[in-house]
C-alpha cells in the first residue's frame, strides 16, 4: 500500500491527570472509509478534535497528505480539505438550510470580504450549496430555518455542509447519534453513496452502520488503538471481544 | 420583517427581493423629512431640534445596532465613540475660534470649523480608537466583553475629565457657526437636512453590510463560533472590522452631535450613555437595520414627554422599559404580533 493519506502518530493528550488521548496510532489510506469504534469515554471525540485542530494534542504529530498538520489552525486545516461534522449538530440555527450550506461554499471560496452585493445573488454559491442540501435529501426543506429542522434533518445539515466544502477527508463525528431506525437507515444508504468518492473517518456506535460502511476498522480503548483491520477481523479479534464488543453484546 | 435567513433568490425576483429589503429605511427617512416640512410649516423649531437629536442617536442606535444585533457584541463603550468624534469637532473648533494653531508634538494644526475637513478627520481619529479597543476587547467574549468595553468607556470619559485645556469636566463650547463646504449649518433646517443625509447613507451601508458576504459571516459569527472555524474562517478578523465600522460610523455622529448642540462635553460619553444606547437598540429591536432608530425616537421622545409630566419620570420610564421588553421580544418591529394577543385576550374576557 501507499503512504496513508491521514496519519496520526503518538498522540498523546492529557487532561490534568487523566490521558484522554494515550500514545495514539492511527493511518487512514486515501480512498478508504475507516471506522473508529470504541467503549464510552475511550477518547473518540478528543482524538476527532485534534485532526480537526480544536484541540491541540501534548506530545506526538498529525500529518495530512505527507504534511505535519500538528501545530496548523482549525481554519487552515479546514480550507485544505479536512471537514469535520459534529457529534452533537452544530449548525447556524437562524440561517436557512440552504444558507448553513451557502456559507460553507462561501468559506472554501476564501471571498468573505466582500461588501455591497447581497451574498445570495451569488449564483454560482447558491446553486452549488443547493446541490449540497439535494444531496443528503433535505431539497425540500432548504428554505426552512435551521433552528426548526428536527433532529435528524440537522444530522443531515451537518453533512451538507462538510460536503459543501468539497473535503478530501471527512471526520464523521456519529452522523447517526440520537436518531431513529429510519433515519438511521437512510444515513446509512448516503454514506454508501459517499464513501465511493471520499476518505472518510467515521466514528459510529451503530455497529451494523460500522459493519456494513467501513473497509478498515480501528479499535480505540483507554486512549489507544488496540487493533486496526479488516471488519471480519476485528469481529474475529478476542482483545477487541474482550474489551469492548465483549461488553455490549451480552 | 427581515429576519435573520435568506432569501431564496428561486423563488422571487432577485432584483426585487434586493431592493426590498430598502423599503423600512426609505419609509422612515420621507417621514423625517415629512416631519421636516411640518415644523417649517408651523414654525415649530423646537420639533426641527428634537428630531435632530433623534437622527443622531438613530445613526448611533443603527450603528450599534450592527455590531449588537447582527455580530453579537454587547458593548458599552459606543458613548466613547460620540465623545471622541464631537471631541474632534469642538477642539478643532476652539482652535479656529482663538486662531491658535493645535500643538501637537512639534506639529502645528490650523483649527477649522468645516465639517468637510473636521467630519474625514473624526473619522481618521476614530478608526485607530476603535481598532484598538476593539483588538483587546474582542479576545474576551460574553461577559467579560461587555465588561472590557465598559472599562474602555470609562478610561475615555476621564481622559475628557483630565483634559483641563478644553474644558475638562464643564466641556467645551463652540462659537463659531460649524459649516460644511458653503453650508451654514448653524441654520436649523440646513443641518436637519444635513443629518438626515448621513442617516440615510448610514441606513444604506449598513442594510448592504447585512447581507454581503461579509455580514453573513458576521451574522454567523454571532450564532456559532465553533462552526464557523470549522468550515475555515477565523471570526476575529470580521468582528473586529465589524467593530471598527460601527465605532466609526457612531465617532462621525459624535461629531454631529457636537455640532448640533455647540457642545460637548464628558458627559455625553459617561457609560450611562452607553447603557442608554443599547437600551434604544434593543427597544427598536436587534433583528432589522433600521429598527434602532425607531427605537432612538421612542426612547428619546418618551423621555422629553415624562420629563415634562413629572420629577419622577425615570421611574415611569422604567417600567415602560420592562412593559416593552417584556410584551415584545423582537423590538418594536414586533408591534404587529401584540395586536392579535391583545385580541386574545379581550375574546377570552367576551366568554
Amino acid at each position: 500500500m501507499s503512504k496513508p493519506f491521514l496519519e496520526v502518530r503518538n498522540l498523546v493528550k492529557r487532561f490534568g491527570g487523566l490521558a484522554a488521548t494515550n500514545n495514539c496510532s492511527l493511518e487512514v489510506m486515501r480512498g478508504e472509509t475507516h471506522a473508529l469504534i470504541g467503549p464510552n469515554g475511550a477518547g473518540k471525540t478528543t482524538l476527532i478534535s485534534q485532526l480537526q485542530g480544536q484541540i491541540r494534542p501534548d506530545e506526538g504529530h498529525i500529518f495530512l497528505d505527507g504534511q505535519d498538520i500538528t501545530e496548523t489552525s482549525m481554519e487552515r486545516r479546514a480550507l485544505s480539505g479536512m471537514a469535520r461534522s459534529f457529534q452533537i449538530s452544530s449548525v447556524f440555527p437562524k440561517f436557512t438550510a440552504i444558507a448553513n450550506a451557502a456559507l460553507a461554499v462561501q468559506a472554501r471560496k476564501g471571498d468573505s470580504f466582500r461588501f455591497l452585493g447581497a451574498a445570495w445573488l451569488d449564483r454560482a454559491m447558491m446553486d452549488e450549496a443547493r446541490e449540497a442540501i439535494e444531496l443528503v435529501g433535505l431539497g425540500d426543506r432548504a428554505e426552512v430555518l435551521a433552528q426548526d429542522l428536527s433532529h435528524g434533518e440537522r444530522r443531515q445539515l451537518e453533512l451538507a455542509m462538510v460536503l459543501a466544502m468539497r473535503p478530501s477527508l471527512l471526520l464523521l463525528d456519529e452522523p447517526m447519534a440520537g436518531m431513529g431506525k429510519q433515519d438511521s437507515a437512510r444515513m446509512t444508504r448516503l454514506l454508501a453513496d459517499l464513501k465511493k468518492n471520499y476518505t472518510i473517518l467515521l466514528v459510529e456506535h451503530d455497529m451494523n452502520a460500522v459493519f456494513a460502511l467501513a473497509d478498515r476498522v480501528s479499535v480505540l480503548v483507554a486512549g489507544r488503538t488496540i487493533a486496526t483491520g479488516s471488519p471480519a477481523d476485528i469481529r474475529a479479534n478476542d482483545d477487541v471481544k474482550a474489551a469492548y464488543l465483549g461488553h455490549r453484546q451480552h | 420583517m427581515a429576519d435573520l435567513s435568506l432569501i431564496n433568490p428561486d423563488r422571487q425576483s432577485r432584483l426585487l427581493a434586493s431592493a426590498q429589503r430598502f423599503v423600512p429605511a426609505l419609509v422612515l427617512v420621507v417621514a423625517l423629512v415629512g416631519i421636516l416640512a411640518y415644523a417649517q410649516s408651523a414654525g415649530d423649531t423646537f420639533l426641527i431640534r428634537v428630531f435632530t437629536r433623534i437622527m443622531i442617536f438613530g445613526i448611533v442606535a443603527v450603528a450599534l445596532n450592527f455590531v449588537l444585533g447582527f455580530g453579537g457584541m454587547v458593548s458599552l463603550m459606543h458613548a466613547s465613540f460620540i465623545g471622541v468624534g464631537g471631541y474632534v469637532v469642538a477642539i478643532l473648533a476652539y482652535h479656529d475660534a482663538n486662531l491658535e494653531p493645535l500643538m501637537i508634538g512639534p506639529f502645528a494644526f490650523t483649527g477649522t470649523s468645516d465639517l468637510a475637513i473636521l467630519l474625514p478627520l473624526a473619522i481618521v481619529v476614530t478608526v485607530p480608537f476603535a481598532a484598538l479597543t476593539g483588538l483587546i476587547s474582542l479576545r474576551t467574549s460574553g461577559t467579560y466583553f461587555i465588561m472590557i468595553t465598559l472599562a474602555f468607556n470609562q478610561m475615555a470619559y476621564y481622559f475628557f475629565v483630565a483634559l483641563q485645556a478644553y474644558g475638562g469636566e464643564d466641556g467645551l463650547q463652540i462659537i463659531n457657526p460649524i459649516t460644511f463646504g458653503g453650508l451654514d449649518l448653524s441654520q436649523r433646517s440646513t443641518f436637519y437636512l444635513f443629518t438626515l443625509s448621513v442617516l440615510a447613507l448610514t441606513l444604506v451601508l449598513v442594510t448592504l453590510l447585512v447581507d454581503s458576504k461579509f455580514g453573513i459571516v458576521l451574522r454567523a459569527a454571532a450564532q456559532n463560533e465553533r462552526r464557523l472555524s470549522a468550515i475555515g474562517i477565523a471570526p476575529l478578523r470580521y468582528k473586529l472590522l465589524a467593530f471598527v465600522i460601527s465605532g466609526t460610523l457612531t465617532g462621525m455622529a459624535g461629531a454631529l452631535l457636537a455640532t448640533g448642540q455647540q457642545f460637548i462635553s464628558p458627559a455625553d460619553m459617561s457609560w450611562s450613555r452607553s447603557g442608554e444606547l443599547v437600551v434604544m437598540v434593543v427597544m427598536g429591536g436587534l433583528g432589522s437595520v433600521s429598527g434602532p432608530l425607531v427605537g432612538a425616537a421612542v426612547y428619546l421622545g418618551l423621555e422629553l414627554i415624562l420629563e415634562s409630566w413629572t420629577e419622577y419620570w425615570h421611574l415611569a420610564f422604567g417600567l415602560l422599559i420592562v412593559a416593552m421588553v417584556t410584551l415584545l421580544r423582537g423590538g418594536i418591529a414586533d408591534l404587529g404580533t401584540l395586536v392579535p394577543w391583545l385580541g386574545r385576550n379581550v375574546s377570552g374576557g367576551k366568554n
